[in-house]
Order: C-alpha cells, then sequence, then structure tokens
C-alpha cells in the first residue's frame, strides 16, 4: 500500500536509475526508446518518422528506414497497414491499400524489422490496430516482435481500459507500450495511460485524423503540462506535422515531434524510387535543422 | 437465464461477457463516454421520454401492427405466422426507431449535426428524416457500391436536405461508410452527433441502440398476448449489423421457451468474401452447407470499436462480403449476438441470395406486401420450417422494411413477359 504514493516522491537522479536498473536486466534494447528522446541544449527536437510498412513493397521500405535514420531521424515507427484505418487520413489509408496490395502481412513486417535491425541501430517502434496483432495472439506477437529488435508497441485502437492482456504480454517480453493520449483526454485519462506507457507517449495534437494540416495550439501546451505533472516519460506530438514552422513552435513544448503522412506524401510525389527515398531524408534534414 | 435478461447487460465497460467495448482511438473515447453519460441521464427523464414517445406516435406511426399472416399461413400449412410490420413505418423500416431516439439525444447534447453511415440506404433516410424534422444539418456516408443499387434512397436523402458523400475506399460498401463517418466524428466532435445505425461499434452504441429499438419486442409481446393469449413458439428476424433482431428479441430473451431464430446473408456461397455469415453455426440449417470446408468463416476480433464475430483473413485483415441485401453486407455483428450465440440463446442461420429473393416473391404474392430484401432472409428461413411446424405453434416474423428501395433488384428476377425486361436497363 505503501507504494501507492511513492514513485511522485521519488528524486529525478534516484528514479532514472532505479527504472534503468529494473529495465535492463529483461532485455538489452529496453530504455533505448526513452533515450532516445534524451536531449542536450541547442540539439534539435528528437523526430520520430512514421511509414506505412510495405509501401508499395517491402524493398523500399527497408532501403527509406535506413535512409530516414541516417537524414537523423531518431525513432522509426513501422505502421502495419490494415483494411479499416479509422484513424487515418486519405495519405496513410493510400499508402495501407498500396501495402496490401504488395500482399504485406504482419508476419512480414516483423521480418522487415529483424533485416533492419541489422543495418541500422535507430529504435523502432511498430505501430498496428488491433485486430492484426489479436489474430496473431498477444503473446506470439510480442515474442516475435522482441526477437526481431522492436522497442515498442503502439496500438492505435487499443484504451487502457482494454489494454491489460496485451501490455501484460509485452511487459513481458521486455517491449515498451506507447499510448495515445488525445487533446480531450480527461486528467483521469491521461493518468491510466501515463501509468501502462514506457518508452514515450504520443499526443495526439488535433482532434481528427492523421494528415498534414495542424496548427500548433494553446491546447497541445496545456495538455502537455498535465502530463508532466503525471509522468517522466517523454511527450512526442503528432499528427498533422509537416513543417518547420510547426516543430519550431513545439521546440520548447514537446520532447519530440513524429512526422508521418508528410513523409508518405513525399515519396507519391518523388515516385517510389530514388527519388522519393531522397526527397524523404531531405524533408527529415529540414525539420531537425529547426532551432 | 435471468442473466440474460439484459438489464445487467452490457457491464459497465460495454461487455456483454467477452465481447463488446470499446476499441477505438483514444481522441474518440472522450466524446464516447460523453455521449454515454448523456444518454443515461436522457433516459431517466421524463420530458425526453414522453417527446420521443410522442414522436413514435405521430411522426413514425407507432405501434406497427402485429399482422396475422392468414395467406402464409395457409400457403405453407404449418404454424400460424404473424408479422410484424415494421415496414409500415414513416421511412419504410425499422431505422426511425433508432434515428428519433438519438436525434433527441443530440439536440439535448447541443449538436447542430448529424453524421450516419448507411448501406441500404434505409438508415440514412431515416437519419436525413430526424435531421430535417429537428432543424439539423446532416451528412450521410454511403459506399459507391451501395448507392448504385439503392439509387431510390439517395434520391430520399438528398430531397430532405441531406449532403450524401459517396465513399470509394476499400469495399466501397457499409464498412468503409462506418470508416469515414469515424473520420468526420473524430475532425467535427464538438459540433456533431454520430447517429449511429446499428448495434455494433463501441460502447455505448450498442447498448443505446438496442434499448431504443426494442419497442419494437416491446409492442409485439402485447400484442400476441392479446392476438392469442400466449407468447409465440419462435421469433424470426434477419442479422446485418443486427438492431432489428435485437429489438425484437430484447424482451423475450427471459423466456425461456421462445426460440428466436436470427438469419445471416448467405450471399452466393461459402467462400471468403462470397457472403455474410458470421455466427450461423455448421449443422444449423443451410448455414452448414454455405460454411462447410471453407475458409469463410468468421473469427472473434475487433472492427469499428467493438470486439465481435469478424469476417476477415488469417493475417487479421478485414474481408469483403457480399449479399444481394445491402443493409446485411457487413463483416462483423452487433457483440450482443456473438454473446447470445456463445449462451445458446438464439440459433444463428444463413440463407443464400436466390432464397432471399425467391422469399420475396412469395410474400408479394400470398400476402400483398413486398419486403425488403433483408427480411426477406427471415422469410426465407420461415418458408424452409414452417411447413414442418404444427399447426398451434406460433411464429413472429420482423418485417424489418419494405421492398420499394430493392425494385431495381426484384424486377430483374422476374420472369420474362412480366416486366423483366424493364430490370435490365
Amino acid at each position: 500500500m505503501a507504494r501507492k504514493k511513492k514513485p511522485r516522491k521519488r528524486g529525478k537522479r534516484a528514479s532514472r536509475a532505479r527504472r534503468a536498473a529494473r529495465t535492463n536486466e529483461r532485455a538489452p534494447t529496453r530504455g533505448r526508446l526513452r533515450a532516445a528522446f534524451r536531449r542536450r541544449r541547442r540539439q534539435p527536437l528528437p523526430l520520430v518518422a512514421y511509414v506505412t510498412a510495405g509501401d508499395p513493397d517491402l524493398k523500399f521500405t527497408e532501403h527509406l528506414v535506413v535512409r530516414l535514420a541516417e537524414a537523423g531521424a531518431d525513432v522509426i515507427e513501422l505502421g502495419v497497414p490494415f483494411s479499416d484505418p479509422i484513424a487515418d487520413g486519405p495519405v496513410i489509408q493510400r499508402a495501407s491499400e498500396r501495402a496490401l496490395k504488395a500482399g504485406t502481412t504482419l508476419s512480414e513486417v516483423l521480418k522487415l524489422a529483424r533485416r533492419l535491425r541489422r543495418k541500422t541501430p535507430v529504435p523502432l517502434v511498430l505501430f498496428s490496430y488491433y485486430n492484426p496483432v489479436l489474430q496473431m495472439g498477444a503473446e506470439r506477437f510480442a515474442e516475435r516482435a522482441a526477437a526481431a529488435g522492436i522497442n515498442g508497441v503502439l496500438i492505435t485502437d487499443l484504451t487502457p481500459e482494454e489494454a491489460r492482456p496485451f501490455v501484460g504480454a509485452a511487459r513481458r517480453q521486455g517491449l515498451d507500450t506507447v499510448f495515445l493520449a488525445a487533446p480531450t483526454s480527461t486528467k483521469q485519462r491521461l493518468r491510466a495511460l501515463a501509468r501502462l506507457s514506457r518508452g514515450f507517449i504520443y499526443l495526439i495534437a488535433r482532434r481528427g485524423i492523421t494528415g498534414a494540416r495542424t496548427e500548433v495550439s494553446g491546447e497541445i501546451r496545456a495538455q502537455v503540462k498535465r502530463l508532466r505533472r503525471l509522468t517522466r516519460l517523454p511527450v512526442a506530438v503528432g499528427f498533422g506535422i509537416a513543417r518547420r514552422e510547426q516543430v519550431a513552435a513545439l521546440e520548447r513544448i514537446a520532447d519530440g515531434v513524429v512526422v508521418g503522412s508528410a513523409l508518405i506524401e513525399c515519396c507519391e510525389k518523388a515516385g517510389h524510387g530514388e527519388a522519393g527515398l531522397e526527397a524523404a531524408a531531405q524533408l527529415v534534414r529540414e525539420l531537425k535543422a529547426v532551432g | 437465464m435471468a442473466r440474460l435478461a439484459g438489464a445487467t447487460l452490457p457491464d459497465a465497460r460495454g461487455h456483454f461477457g467477452a465481447y463488446g467495448g470499446r476499441f477505438v482511438p483514444e481522441t474518440l473515447m472522450a466524446p464516447l463516454e460523453e455521449l454515454e453519460r448523456a444518454y443515461r441521464r436522457a433516459r431517466s427523464d421524463r420530458g425526453f421520454r414522453r417527446a420521443l414517445v410522442g414522436l413514435l406516435r405521430d411522426f413514425a406511426g407507432r405501434p406497427t401492427p402485429l399482422y396475422f399472416a392468414e395467406g402464409l399461413t395457409r400457403h405453407l400449412g404449418g404454424a400460424r405466422i404473424y408479422l410484424k410490420r415494421e415496414d409500415l413505418l414513416h421511412t419504410g423500416a425499422h431505422k426511425i426507431n433508432n434515428c428519433l431516439g438519438q436525434g433527441l439525444l443530440a439536440v439535448r447534447m447541443g449538436k447542430r449535426r448529424l453524421i450516419a453511415e448507411t448501406g441500404a440506404g434505409q438508415h440514412g433516410v431515416a437519419t436525413a428524416t430526424v435531421a430535417a424534422h429537428l432543424g439539423l444539418v446532416c451528412t450521410v456516408y454511403m459506399g459507391e457500391k451501395d448507392m448504385a443499387r439503392q439509387r431510390l434512397n439517395v434520391f430520399r436523402m438528398q430531397l430532405l436536405g441531406a449532403e450524401v458523400v459517396p465513399v470509394a475506399s476499400g469495399s466501397r460498401t457499409l464498412k468503409d461508410a462506418i470508416n469515414e463517418a469515424m473520420r468526420d466524428w473524430v475532425t467535427n466532435v464538438e459540433s456533431t452527433h454520430y447517429l449511429l445505425g446499428s448495434v455494433c461499434g463501441a460502447h455505448p452504441y450498442p447498448m443505446m441502440v438496442r434499448n431504443f429499438q426494442s419497442v419494437i419486442g416491446w409492442e409485439t409481446r402485447q400484442q400476441i398476448l392479446r392476438a392469442e393469449k400466449r407468447l409465440p413458439d419462435s421469433l424470426f428476424a434477419c442479422v446485418g449489423g443486427g438492431s432489428n433482431a435485437i429489438g425484437l428479441f430484447y424482451d423475450f430473451l427471459r423466456d425461456r421457451r421462445v426460440k428466436m431464430i436470427a438469419v445471416e446473408a448467405g450471399g452466393r456461397g461459402p467462400e471468403l468474401g462470397q457472403h455474410a455469415a458470421r455466427l450461423s453455426s455448421p449443422g444449423s440449417g443451410d448455414g452448414s452447407r454455405l460454411r462447410q470446408g471453407s475458409g469463410g468463416r468468421a473469427r472473434p476480433g475487433v472492427l469499428h470499436g467493438t470486439y465481435t464475430y469478424v469476417l476477415q483473413d488469417k493475417h487479421g485483415q478485414i474481408s469483403t462480403t457480399h449479399s444481394v441485401s445491402a443493409g446485411l453486407d457487413y463483416p462483423a455483428v452487433g457483440p450482443e449476438h456473438a454473446y447470445l450465440r456463445e449462451r445458446g440463446r438464439v440459433e444463428y442461420t444463413a440463407v443464400s441470395d436466390e432464397e432471399a429473393l425467391e422469399a420475396a416473391r412469395v410474400l408479394a404474392r400470398q400476402e400483398g406486401i413486398i419486403p425488403a430484401l433483408e427480411p426477406a432472409h427471415a422469410l426465407a428461413e420461415l418458408l424452409k420450417r414452417a411447413p414442418k411446424m404444427r399447426p398451434k405453434e406460433i411464429v413472429v416474423v420482423n418485417l424489418s422494411g419494405r421492398g420499394d428501395k430493392d425494385m431495381d433488384i426484384l424486377a430483374k428476377t422476374l420472369p420474362p413477359g412480366r416486366g423483366g425486361q424493364a430490370g435490365q436497363a
């Protein structure tokens, strides 16, 4: 019972050390995700790059992830395509359709992660809707993801209320569980999702679906503030981040930004070849050059 | 059995046994919680109930008759057949019951805009009607494929002032229309109420829509007791999402001796993508033939915010479905149905496109009633079973909608020389 109040009273350094000790005993990769957001003064804001795996095929995704990491992406979110992506705007919907048409499955994405692990040390977060994971089985999925070198998992349509079995399976394999926080999340909900989160918290920048059109608002600032009181985890802001001004505006607020649709559009416009890879890498370099 | 009595289900988090719940992006959690609170408050508010009862009576036309189908009874030579005439309601289907309830709720919540998905167009028309009546702005999402096969309903919605947005993604049917509606809702949640049309989706929708539709069974119970002095032996209804079936069944769940048969769309055959049979178990009726030895079986999974039986491939990608009736053409089913199946309370079976079309023709000729293709599925199952029943047995079929919207499809099945060519256009 005494444990309940303890975490908030702990000193910053002690807590960090203790957590590191706890997390490192099971998996050497644990803690990598969180470390990716550690930033010294005057360094650019850490950047999370989302790519839909298999768009238009897995080979391209493999090259793309490596290039984005080289260009400075600090974390890669590997999106598992799903037939009914209700949280996503038209750009990621199109990407998912292309990936599914190419026959991309969760199994194949895990194999891709394994290949990527040999090529780049960049932390990988698997980003999926729940059903494909559920059909593989949470335990089996967590085992395979950990074996492939995935660092964390974010399930778009899994909220803390329903997440217990999945979080248990992920913990046993040393996978970080990233949860979404929304501008509309109540304090009570923020607390619940902060408690289950590891690695970082993904704050959705606005009401709505993914896609490039967010203005950084006071709402985000207030929500980050609320999160800070509940957790020491880094907060990354995403949904609709595409331009330098947005990143600059988030510089002092968040611990990181997530870019997704804008990268996919780069590849769409320049074509899924060398030009597309370069265009996407260029966007990452631009966004990292802020500040 | 008392636990089936629904007053206790779903639990506080929207679960019917293992099924139901809320599987949505975090952005939708606040609006769902707001909706649930508003609904619970409204339900115990006398003013709200009075307004709803008034609209159901004067605007929609409740109570609907429970009609003894003498011609059909004679024709089949078995059980005594009653039809619950939801097809006589304003807008032509049971959908209006739920739309009036949610419409009033939306007004109470201060929403100025209604959005809805629609398959057959019946729910879209009912939503557009309620929006016009209550002075709300209305947008309806409809799959392109459904827009083509239910053109008349598209015109009706437009005439009622609704904007009908074609959905070109995925299978271009109901499931994709729901995706689009959810995206709209999450974006415009402050001004907008998502008027979901069936007992699907995240909590509180399966509970709320069931409660609004349970008026069907509530009336039926009183009417059959008046007419026959006893409860029916069996109830028949079709199941797409499952709102008309649960609406009829709900008040009888406690009465163990009342059998319930829910009929799904068997479509063209047992392969994945050719049907919309999610719950029909092998060994029951034609369901066995439709499902045998195929990969076309539904498994529990998550779609549109709820955990239920879903038609999907082995990688968890949602499958396309087929049914001649757009209203049954959906890969998932309401979570309460999944639960009722597991408990063995309701028997789930499926009939083919052909059988449904034939049943529609039979009812038209024997009773002078042209049913929608959705309840024609329930009738088709009845046609198979009624002749084998004893003459004392009493059967109620939920005639959940009328066939006007399906004229294009029905006309094509007419024999040549009887207008069959007209349908080729």
